[in-house]
């Protein structure tokens, strides 16, 4: 009896391990680790994820970086699990054989936030020895983050073969965070990793040492001072950091101030309708994107660079026509002026409200414009890099326009001494409607630059215009440089102000100051003397 | 100086524009619904700012009713009476939202008001509902803590909305550290503050909790997501609870995808953003951003209810690309409560629909069916979703059943023993220890 039966299981063990071999599809702890990713329950797609990831299987990384992308598909009724492939062909996921089509009745899996930060883990580790070294150093930095135990042997392998420096760097840091929070590490790996750890001095090294919990005595006291050392420098940056984000938010208040400190600096036209024309320049980068996104999807990326001109002529024109058919009958009368353009900012937010609606509308950033850098412990955001940079062009272009120019000769000589410019054979009611239009269209400009970083609703010009003004009367009326150094103290004390004291303090704080300021010098930091003070 | 002179006289022009603007718009729909005998109609008071900073959300409320409207005329109106739309612009101004509801009452002798956005608005127009006896639909999540006769909250009150989204949090994400951030109005700091006593009574110490409150409209938040960057790199799961509301949600979720600062790492869970506010950002950078709230667009129902109401509305507007959302939801349920219980007491009587609705059913967009309690709050589901790549939501979660809302915050001092009870007790905030009813003086 006893010989029979095991002879039976002997033949029932082997038929299996043929069955197993020939039909790989049926068995096996990697099919059946797939076949989860049916069961569209974030649990078990989570343990899906761990069995493919150290299943050693060739078709892992496929699965995995299709799941991540949402290129995994899953059929809920027969559990068949499909990788669509970027070419749009697909294959069974559990066998690697190509298949005709993706059923309909099959979803992508679906991925929650816990579950992306495991898919960002796994592919962190099989991607490790990627020949491409922008992948290896991405692996290297995921790997940092998850500091899961089991990723260290192929952290070790990965070091072994590595020669570029800076991916070696990131995975010697990635094996430091795992030595760290490994249990039975040794004294002497857990000292090594936090030294490297302090070598590294970011808030994320700061995170993992703060975070690492009960350790031994030395390395909690090596961590303790490697804490407050990081702390220190990290305390440096972030003033560093401060006087930035004040350059950036002074060059946003510069933008939005620069075309007013031509219309009320220089023409003394109280024109509440400017945040408008800002915010008409925004809608033309709208106008732009859209054509360019249905017609010529390739040029996206220039499409600010188209919107800037369109913006500057489209709300030039506007300016222009104000000017001829509004303001030029309100000279000297600065109530009037200030009720009719205000009334003028409503009418062209309801306009814009009836033709857009009144929804925010999308403006997309080109790829230059998105993402950050990292200077030093600092993070430099690409958009406000730009602005920064286009802010300073446009204000330098103005200058040299108003300087050097027959026009910009004009428009001084008309703004000091209107009679005189005009007996000297100057038309000043033409050199009006261009310096107003020139506000305008510069106005225009600002919108394309803000619509990178604000809101394009009709409301956009609103937020804008007291802050304009601010900055125009705090700088000094008639006076571009005056306009340039008082956008930037205000950005720059705002800045400093703000951790202190809070947003909403912070602004608070700079109003009264700016009251208490204007009490002592009533005509803001750069006053113009002489004649044209009163003209 | 200049500028105190400009407001002053600004803030009177505007009124004046936008009046003159509104008495126009007034005048078409009236042609457009052609209703003119005011005998065989039913009034319904459309109370949502068309113009300013709040029409972004409000203008759609608005479509919202009068699509319901056309939807009950078609069937034959209520009480064999026609409903007909009045419509008022309060322009995003919280004096005149007072003054545009009193019009409607006394005025347009309207049956029933739906409207209001802001907590602002809502209290500005509590007053003039109470002295003239009418009936407020509001259709918003707000802070509670409130609950008076002539007003129906068919929006989430904290304890459906706040408190479910951080018991997700803190169950399926993890989360350890707090990041409070609103903007500085009535909704977000009350509902930070019951949020905050929530945390405290969970264990959280006061060093894991940071409150931040910016300005409307806010448009600078580099220092803000830096902030809240270093206090995420403690070595504790961080997660941000945001209140921030309207324009101000655009600049911030820009400056965090700029940052860096992705889902995964440091969550955020929104109350004031859903598929209309989601219209205007580019959503890939925030994929895995989360957001509570008692309905979602892409929520499929067994009976279809939510795809029929899609089709439909996509086909009012006349938009197949127009979205739904969490507030719409609460106005379809709110005006069919309403439609029934005219129905029931046959009557628009504004004592005998108040006394009428608490019971009544409907139907919400979900597959479940909501209930008028006697606080006057809604019985209603909560989903947390996440933002997906094309603006939509994906639910990853939801309570097993209705979540009943109270008027009254549990995790408040000043508010755990009080209860809304317009049936038994007649009254909006009675002492349950002290067996009294504190009425309106409190």
């Amino acid at each position: 009896m006893p010989v029979h039966l095991s002879a039976r299981l002997c033949a029932l063990a082997l038929t299996l391990l043929l069955i197993a071999f020939a039909l790989p599809a049926f068995a096996g702890p990697f099919e059946d680790g797939v076949a989860k990713f049916a069961n569209d329950d974030f649990s078990d797609t989570e343990e899906a994820i761990g069995v493919v990831a150290s299943s050693g299987n060739k078709l892992a990384f496929p699965i995995i970086s299709a799941l991540q992308d949402g290129r995994l598909m899953a059929d809920p009724d027969s559990k068949k699990v499909y990788v669509t492939g970027t070419d749009g062909k697909s294959i069974d996921a559990a066998t690697g054989e190509a298949v005709a089509s993706v059923p309909d009745s099959a979803s992508a899996v679906r991925l929650n936030n816990r579950l992306r930060r495991s898919v960002d883990a796994a592919i962190g580790s099989l991607t490790l020895q990627s020949p491409d070294v922008g992948t290896r150093l991405q692996a290297a930095q995921s790997v940092f983050k998850s500091h899961e135990e089991t990723a260290l042997e192929a952290v070790d392998a990965a070091l072994a073969k590595e020669t570029n420096r800076s991916v070696k760097a990131a995975l010697g840091d990635a094996r430091a965070a795992i030595l760290l929070f490994k249990s039975d590490a040794t004294e002497v790996e857990k000292l090594e990793a936090v030294a490297t750890l302090k070598a590294r001095g970011d808030q994320e090294a700061l995170a993992l040492l703060t975070g690492m919990g009960d350790q031994p005595a030395s390395v909690t006291k090596a961590a303790a001072s490697a804490i407050s050392s990081i702390q220190s420098s990290l305390a440096v940056w972030s003033g560093v950091q401060n006087a930035w984000y004040g350059l950036s938010l002074g060059s946003v208040l510069l933008l939005a101030a620069i075309g007013l400190a031509i219309t009320f600096g220089v023409m003394g036209v109280i024109n509440m309708a400017h945040g408008e024309m800002v915010m008409i320049g925004a809608y033309t980068t709208f106008v732009v994107q859209e054509v360019i996104r249905t017609r010529y999807p390739a040029l996206f990326d220039y499409s600010l660079l188209i919107a800037v001109p369109l913006a500057f002529l489209v709300a030039g024109a506007i300016g222009v026509l104000i000017e001829r058919s509004i303001i030029r009958f309100l000279y000297g009368r600065p109530l009037e002026t200030l009720l009719a353009t205000w009334g003028l900012s409503l009418v062209l937010q309801q306009a814009v409200r009836t033709m857009f609606g009144p929804t925010n509308r999308e403006v997309g950033n080109p790829s230059w414009m998105s993402g950050a850098f990292e200077l030093g412990q600092i993070t430099i955001t690409y958009n406000r890099l730009w602005i920064l940079v286009f802010t300073l062009a446009v204000f330098a272009i103005l200058l040299a326009m108003l300087r050097y120019t027959a026009l910009g000769l004009e428009m001084r000589a008309v703004t000091q001494n209107r009679r005189m410019a005009a007996s000297m054979g100057i038309a000043t009611s033409r050199v009006d409607a261009l310096t107003f239009g020139l506000g305008s269209g510069i106005a225009g400009i600002a919108g394309v630059a803000l619509s990178q970083i604000d809101n394009v609703s009709p409301n956009l010009g609103q937020s804008y215009i007291i802050d304009s003004f601010m900055v125009v009367v705090f700088g000094g009326v008639g006076n571009l440089w005056g306009t340039l150094v008082g956008a930037f103290t205000l950005g720059i004390a705002n800045k400093f102000l703000e951790p202190v004291a809070g947003a909403v303090l912070g602004k608070i704080a700079i109003l009264v100051l700016i009251i208490l300021f204007i009490q002592k010098r009533p005509r803001g930091l750069f006053a113009l003397k002489g004649r044209a003070v009163e003209a | 100086m200049l500028s105190k002179s400009t407001h002053d006289i600004a803030a009177s022009f505007s009124r004046r524009g936008v009046l003159a603007a509104t008495a126009g718009l007034m005048l078409g729909l009236a042609s457009l619904t052609g209703a003119k005998a005011a005998d065989d109609t039913i009034k319904v008071g459309v109370l949502h700012s068309l113009s300013g900073t709040m029409a972004i959300s409000e203008t759609t409320l608005k479509d919202t009713i009068l699509f319901l409207i056309d939807e009950q005329n078609k069937k034959g109106g209520v009480n064999g009476k026609k409903l007909e739309a009045v419509v008022v612009d309060p322009a995003s101004n919280w004096p005149l939202f007072a003054e545009k509801a009193r019009e409607l009452i006394t005025k347009d002798k309207v049956s029933v008001v739906f409207g209001c956005w802001t907590s602002v608005s809502r209290k500005s127009v509590l007053p003039v509902f109470k002295e003239l006896n009418s009936i407020l639909f509001y259709p918003v999540q707000y802070e509670g803590e409130e609950s008076e006769r002539n007003v129906f909250y068919t929006g989430a009150a904290p304890n459906q909305q706040a408190i479910p989204a951080v018991d997700y949090l803190m169950k399926e994400e993890k989360v350890k550290r707090w990041v409070l951030a609103g903007t500085d109005y009535v909704y977000p700091r009350t509902t930070n503050k019951i949020l905050e006593a929530y945390l405290k009574s969970k264990g959280v110490a006061q060093e894991d909790i940071m409150i931040n409150y910016t300005p409307f409209g806010h448009s600078d938040w580099q220092t803000i997501v830096a902030d809240i960057k270093k206090f995420g790199s403690a070595g504790k799961k961080t997660a941000v609870v945001s209140t921030i509301n309207g324009d101000a949600n655009v600049p911030f979720y820009k400056e965090l995808g700029n940052q860096g600062i992705k889902a995964k790492d440091i969550p955020v869970v929104a109350f004031s953003v859903g598929e209309e506010e989601l219209a205007g950002i580019d959503t890939k950078p925030l994929v895995g951003h989360l957001a509570a709230w008692n309905y979602f667009e892409s929520i499929k129902t067994k009976d279809g209810s939510n795809e029929k109401f899609i089709k439909d509305w996509q086909a009012y507007t006349k938009n197949p690309k127009r979205v739904t959302n969490d507030p719409m939801e609460a106005h379809v349920i709110g005006f069919n409560m309403w439609v029934k219980a005219v129905e029931k007491v046959k009557s628009t009587d504004a004592d005998k629909v108040i006394d009428a609705l608490p019971g009544i059913e409907a139907p919400n967009l979900t597959g479940g069916v909501s209930k008028m309690l006697p606080n006057h709050h809604i019985t209603k589901p909560v989903f947390i979703g996440e933002i997906k790549g094309n603006g939509q939501f994906d639910v990853v979660w939801k309570t097993p059943g209705l979540v009943a809302g109270d008027a009254w915050s549990k995790e408040l001092d000043g508010s755990k023993d009080l209860i809304g009870d317009w049936v038994g007790k007649k009254c909006g905030n009675f002492n349950t220890k002290t067996n009294k009813c504190l009425g309106s003086g409190s």
